[in-house]
């Protein structure tokens, strides 16, 4: 019962801002709400409309999920692959590897923006969805080796030396033994991958000049303007950029349930 | 079927520590090998090498009379049960046995049939669409058996496969393993810690310590004729009893008694180690007065075990223990004091220095 009234108010305390931004988007204006009820008190679809009539909102939502998805797929491919490698095989560099991995992850991705920005220009892939693509997915590969090693490093050998005596190679070992095996590990990290590069605004709006280029986070900020914000356009978009990662967290929830391995080896 | 042969098998590492020295056995098509030993003498790493999940630093094996050292394990001819069982997860008791036999390119209506059948036989049939963490560990044990049986393959390996159940499953798994060996034939080879299972399945037992083959044999010979300390006291329970003595002529002189030298026995220097069964000494109750006769020793009851069928009584000889094993029916007390007589053809005798058997 104590437990529940620490955890009531931090409920509510974390909900707050949410509700509130509920409250604008189904407002029929623009300005922002100034009372502390954060609970809806009329319903209208006005911001919505008019976010959706937006000729290029169609195309940054689909840029957003091209970006999103196809991030998603290359960063747990080669996440798995490479996380595979650092967890059973033995080579030269490889603690050196994953020190370098970790290292990468104390510099606050900020600070890159510039060097990235640079880089980018010199391929030519501002304003190109490839280079978003390649920018998140390296950035959210090295957490997700860590992530994935970590996962790869508890199951039990004695299964893959089982499957070497049934006759399996390589690649159906990690195919069909290992792959099987970490769906909880990998949903976790698709997961991560997916929201990293949906909610990534700093990098999007430095590369993406072009409107037709920008994803949505760059959608929604542009309607805070330095004289006027419109408050209910940006509430509505804000909500249309959580619903997809909020889908995909429930579509998820049973295998981010782990233990799949019991029962493998005597437990 | 496939005789399996180790020609001067060796495992080091790469820190310099050999794991395995020196290992040579030839192993009859259809025989039942057991490596038995303590932990860390070399009998899984051997086990290991014959699967092909090890490499080979130096020496030869073959099978059926090839050298397959660089062969890889799935085209040796090798089945495998896993200590821990090893059994896929994420796939049904049908899917687990299957499993190698798809991947071998099995027709599916023959991979039914075998997988049938295995489970026919290991008592699997209802249970075969249930995955391992919905079953007793003795199940999981009978499907480990039978991911093995449905291979037919000509050699199986067998680690520790009993170690991860309880006394009383062991002691019926350990029929089942033998009735299915006498059924397939296979080639066996079985590593083991425990020296029952050794004896009970072995046609052939390897004692192995510190990497090194210690002795080779049915198990009965490895009882009845061990050739050094080591393999005297692994094998029966309770352990040989080892008592130190000294020799004088023709007799071996220890704390409080003689015993009668065997006829022609060889020993390096005065002092030796004597060992004796606990079954072969026999419970005097009624200790003569005075000096003890030749072969019979003195001894002070400590602990008094009743087991039902037979009784321990664990005793003082002078002052070493010494255990004997006696009729379920004897009726002594600690404190007690007693004779045991033990016949001079069950007087083992070794060589204190080199531990090695004498004569």
């Amino acid at each position: 019962m104590l437990r529940h009234l620490f955890l009531i108010p931090f409920c509510l305390a974390t909900l707050f801002p949410a509700l509130w931004v509920v409250k604008m988007a189904f407002r029929a204006e623009q300005a922002f709400a100034t009372d502390l009820n954060p609970l809806p008190v009329e319903f209208s679809l006005q911001n919505f409309e008019t976010l959706m009539s937006d000729p290029l909102f169609g195309r940054q939502l689909l840029n957003s999920l091209l970006v999103a998805t196809l991030t998603t797929l290359l960063g747990v491919f080669l996440a798995c692959t490479a996380a595979y490698a650092f967890s059973r095989f033995r080579f030269p560099g490889r603690r050196a590897g994953l020190m370098f991995l970790l290292v990468t992850q104390m510099f606050p991705g900020t600070m890159m923006t510039i060097p990235l920005y640079s880089l980018m220009e010199s391929l030519g892939l501002l304003n190109q969805m490839a280079g978003l693509i390649l920018v998140y997915s390296t950035t959210a590969i090295p957490f997700c080796i860590y992530m994935l090693k970590g996962y790869f490093d508890t199951i039990p050998r004695e299964l893959e030396e089982s499957a070497i005596m049934d006759g399996a190679g390589p690649f159906t070992l990690f195919w069909r033994i290992i792959l099987p095996l970490s769906r909880p590990a990998i949903a976790v990290t698709a997961l991560f991958s997916f929201m990293t590069a949906w909610n990534e605004y700093i990098l999007a709006a430095t590369f993406m000049s072009d409107e037709r280029a920008y994803t949505l986070p760059v959608k929604v900020q542009s309607f805070v303007g330095d004289y006027t914000t419109e408050w209910g356009h940006f509430a509505a978009g804000a909500l249309i950029v959580s619903v997809p990662v909020m889908a995909l967290f429930f579509a998820l929830q049973k295998h981010l349930v782990g233990g799949l391995t019991a029962g493998s080896v005597k437990g | 079927m496939a005789h399996v042969e180790l020609f001067h098998i060796a495992k080091r590492y790469e820190n310099g520590f050999e794991a395995v020295s020196e290992v040579t056995l030839f192993i009859e098509r259809g025989e039942f090998i057991v490596l038995v030993g303590p932990s860390g003498c070399g009998k899984t790493t051997t086990l290991r090498m014959i699967a092909g999940l090890e490499s080979i630093s130096s020496g030869e094996l073959r099978m059926a009379g090839k050298r397959v050292n660089e062969v890889p394990p799935r085209e040796r001819d090798v089945a495998m049960v896993f200590q821990s069982y090893a059994l896929y997860p994420h796939m049904t008791v049908r899917e687990n046995m299957a499993f190698g036999l798809q991947l071998r390119k099995v027709p599916e209506p023959e991979i039914r049939k075998r997988v049938d059948a295995a489970a026919q036989s290991l008592g699997l049939t209802e249970l075969l669409d249930r995955r391992p963490k919905e079953m007793s560990g003795g199940q999981r044990q009978r499907v480990a058996m039978g991911r093995a049986i449905v291979r037919q393959a000509g050699i199986f390996l067998f680690d520790e496969p009993l170690s991860n159940l309880d006394a009383k499953l062991r002691g019926q798994m350990r029929i089942e393993v033998s009735r299915l060996h006498r059924a397939q034939g296979a080639t066996s080879i079985y590593v083991t810690h425990d020296q029952v299972e050794a004896m009970t399945l072995a046609d052939r037992i390897v004692l192995m310590k510190q990497g090194r083959v210690q002795q080779i044999g049915a198990p009965l010979d490895l009882y009845d004729r061990p050739v050094n300390l080591f393999v005297a006291t692994f094998l029966g329970s309770p352990p040989m009893n080892i008592l130190s003595a000294e020799r004088v002529g023709e007799q071996l002189v220890g704390e409080g008694f003689r015993l009668a030298a065997r006829a022609g026995l060889q020993t390096p220097g005065a002092s030796v180690r004597l060992g004796v069964r606990p079954e072969h000494l026999v419970v005097e109750t009624k200790r003569p007065e005075g000096e003890l006769p030749v072969g019979w020793l003195p001894a002070v009851v400590d602990v008094v075990e009743p087991l039902g069928a037979e009784t321990h009584l664990i005793c003082r000889v002078g002052t070493q223990s010494v255990t004997a094993r006696a009729d379920g029916a004897v009726f002594v007390r600690p404190g007690e004091s007693l004779a045991l007589r033990v016949a001079p053809e069950h007087v083992h005798v070794f060589d204190p220095e080199t531990e090695v058997r004498c004569g």
